[in-house]
């Protein structure tokens, strides 16, 4: 799961397509990058050194066979290996596909090759790149070298890419920018592999929580009612998750409610707005059966309780987009506390 | 240990985009409610839900846990995810039932592929150290394998493209299907290479879907279906991640499941191909001859729903029996770069 790395960039600001129609539902572009940082271990840790200093080693398997990129264990005995051997930097074709469109990231930034290649000295086959130029400069048995890289780094993108033997291509093919390196004290060897991982995606919304954003966009607050239990959510759900039948019935919702539970945020953290101490907190609109987070502001931190009535501080109108950022935050109405069995059920 | 049955199978149309989100609950509420109408079964009756769907092509955590709002999944059910193909969700199941933990059994698995650029997402499923970092993407992978077979003279440009061509004709009759017609293979073959091997018809289309199947044990699928389809045999294995020590040409992993599960004599076989030639890789490794039916649905080559496209075979495997047409039918279903990782399902009339 994505969960687990740290995240560089995460946008998801939802804006209207061009083509829209009412029932089409919003969508906008969302971008994922994280840095994946690796410690290599002994063996990985061997070979991606050797690539620094241009070298490939391989490992020697239990029956001989030397084994590029190198394995830890052995494949049939499941031994852990451990004697490496230096393989040519030139080597054989034993298969290849055409890659008429570089993606981004890919080797090489314009039409290539990708091939397994056998080593000279090596026994397996190793996936990479091959600037040829064109697929019918490209042949299954053909001999391809090393193209390193200008300063490698201890990755395996040491290897740029590799380069036919008879007839390599008069200039060098367009690359993506090298990884990024942990930093190590000098001389000391690479322990770690960086490899930055970025993914676009476009991003829609449910029909229902289409027509809230739009609502937002006009100051509106729309909630649906499940058909089947009659409970009011806001954001409206594509599936009630008590009953799995989306939410229909259109409920517009005042922009009064309720504080049900909160937080005190004492920490700063990356990305932060405003300046702790500050509340977060579920607000339960007045008709709605569930709370949604936000903002309490206007009063002092140590002030804000459960059951407080509050009232949403809307940005002014010039500002307003299909986003709850609509809302800057919500303020105290003055008004007495909620009793909690009115909200007991909510929490 | 108690036997387990398919009772229900429905699936969402395979398309090359849908309006709706990555979590996939537009899709799963109309197929949830049609296996229910089928099985007359309701939620309440459920003893265990699983399913199989990944954050990579969603962009997003835990995005399965949204996909629960489709089950109505409080008050709190008993629930797992695979991040795999739902196939593998629904051996999960199926060990559930066989422990006798519960005796029924929801599988779902949903993507939606459109939302991201899905070659270069796959690439993250492959070596971090070695192959990940040059994003090397899934046809790019494919290509390297056909061309193999292709050198080895296990298959021609010919023997591919009449893969593809049988495979759209038996759509014409799966009203899911996202690719289908009446096409010759000498046709397709005078098409460009889109990726040398590689011709369009010889990959598998960029699909949204979703698929889902009701498990039961023998016992209580008798009293919902007449014509359980019994699992008599299940198994998965793996072959090695490094591309280049396999015989690519060759389905190890499959073979060993395939007789582990007793494969041959089969009468249908839905096999999960995303490309023409692993067809015949697959077909080898189970040892089938000319008399076993091959992918009557069309199979992935006619629409391939990122993890469910496995469930969906099982599914097309087990309707076979549900509704007569076969008593002994296979399912199969892959994950991983060329075929890396395999599980095979034999399927008997109960
Ligand atoms: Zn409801």
């Amino acid at each position: 799961m994505l969960a687990d790395k740290s995240r560089t960039c995460f946008t998801s600001v939802v804006t209207s397509a061009a083509t829209e129609t009412e029932q089409t539902p919003l969508s906008a572009p969302l971008n994922v990058g994280f840095d994946y940082t690796r410690s290599v271990g002994p063996v990985l840790g061997h070979f991606v050194n050797a690539l620094r200093q241009r070298r490939i080693v391989g490992i020697r398997g239990s029956d001989g066979r030397v084994h590029v990129p190198p394995v830890e264990y052995d494949p049939h005995t499941a031994e852990a290996l451990t004697e490496f051997a230096d393989v040519a930097d030139e080597g054989t074709v034993v298969s290849w596909s055409w890659a008429p469109e570089p993606l981004e990231g890919q080797p090489i930034q314009r039409p290539f090759a990708w091939a397994l290649i056998r080593l000279d000295g090596a026994d397996t086959a190793l996936l990479h790149a091959v600037d040829a130029g064109s697929a019918a400069k490209m042949r299954t048995g053909m001999r391809v070298r090393v193209r390193w890289a200008d300063e490698p780094v201890g990755h395996i993108r040491d290897i740029a890419y590799f380069l036919p033997v008879d007839a390599p291509p008069d200039d060098p093919a367009p690359t993506p920018p090298p990884p990024p390196v942990v930093e190590r004290e000098e001389g000391s060897p690479v322990t770690t592999v960086v490899t930055p991982v970025h993914l676009s995606f476009e991003h829609s919304v449910s029909p229902e929580e289409s027509r809230y954003l739009r609502g937002l966009a006009e100051g509106r607050l729309i909630a649906q009612r499940c058909p089947a239990c009659g409970k009011v959510y806001i954001p409206p759900r594509g599936a009630c998750p008590t009953d799995g039948v989306p939410t229909v019935e259109e409920v517009e919702l005042p922009d009064t409610g309720i504080v049900t539970t909160f937080c005190i945020v004492n920490v700063p953290f990356l990305g932060q707005r405003i300046k702790p101490p500050y509340v977060a907190a579920y607000i339960l609109l007045d008709g709605a059966d569930i709370p949604f987070l936000h903002l309490v502001l206007g009063c002092e931190a140590s002030e804000v309780r459960m059951g407080m009535r509050v009232r949403a501080a809307w940005k002014p109108r010039q500002e307003w987009s299909t986003t709850l950022e609509n809302i800057a935050h919500f303020e105290p109405t003055g008004e007495p506390d909620a009793p909690y069995e009115s909200y007991a059920h909510h929490l | 240990m108690n036997d387990v049955a398919v009772v229900g199978f429905a699936q969402a149309p395979c398309v090359r985009r849908t309006h709706g989100t990555t979590n996939g609950v537009e899709m799963l509420v109309p197929i949830f409610a049609e296996v229910f109408e089928q099985t007359g079964l309701t939620k309440a009756d459920i003893g265990f839900w699983c399913s199989g769907s990944s954050d990579y092509l969603a962009g997003r955590a835990f995005s399965f846990i949204a996909a629960v709002d489709a089950i109505g999944a409080f008050p709190p059910i008993h629930e797992s995810h695979v991040e795999m193909d739902a196939a593998w969700a629904l051996y999960e199941a199926w060990l559930k039932i066989r422990m006798g933990e519960v005796d029924t059994a929801l599988v779902y698995g949903f993507g939606k592929a459109s939302a991201g650029e899905l070659r270069r997402v796959l690439s993250l499923q492959l070596d971090p150290y070695v192959m990940a970092p040059l994003w090397p993407d899934s046809i790019g992978i494919a290509g390297l394998q056909a061309r193999l077979g292709m050198d080895a003279g296990l298959w021609s440009e010919k023997d591919l493209a009449e893969v593809a061509a049988r495979s759209r004709r038996d759509a014409t009759s799966n009203p899911f299907a996202q690719l289908s017609g009446d096409v010759e293979a000498a046709r397709l073959l005078e098409e460009p290479l889109v990726a040398d091997p590689l011709r369009a018809h010889d990959i598998a289309p960029v699909t949204d879907g979703a698929a889902v199947i009701v498990l039961a044990s023998v016992e209580r699928a008798r009293d919902i279906v007449e014509r359980p389809a019994v699992i008599t045999g299940i198994e998965h294995r793996i072959d090695s991640p490094v591309l280049g020590a396999r015989d690519l040409t060759r389905s190890p992993s499959t073979e060993r499941a395939g007789l582990a599960v007793g494969a041959r004599d089969v009468e249908i076989a839905e096999l999960h191909a995303p490309f023409t030639h692993q067809e015949l890789i697959l077909r080898d490794a189970l040892g089938f001859g000319d008399d076993v039916r091959i992918n009557p649905s069309g199979g992935a080559l006619t629409g391939n729903p990122m993890f469910s496209a496995g469930l969906t075979r099982i599914g097309e495997a087990a309707r076979q029996i549900l509704a007569g047409n076969a008593s002994r039918t296979l399912g199969h279903a892959t994950s991983g770069p060329a075929l890396q990782q395999n599980l095979v399902a034999v399927l008997e009339r109960g």
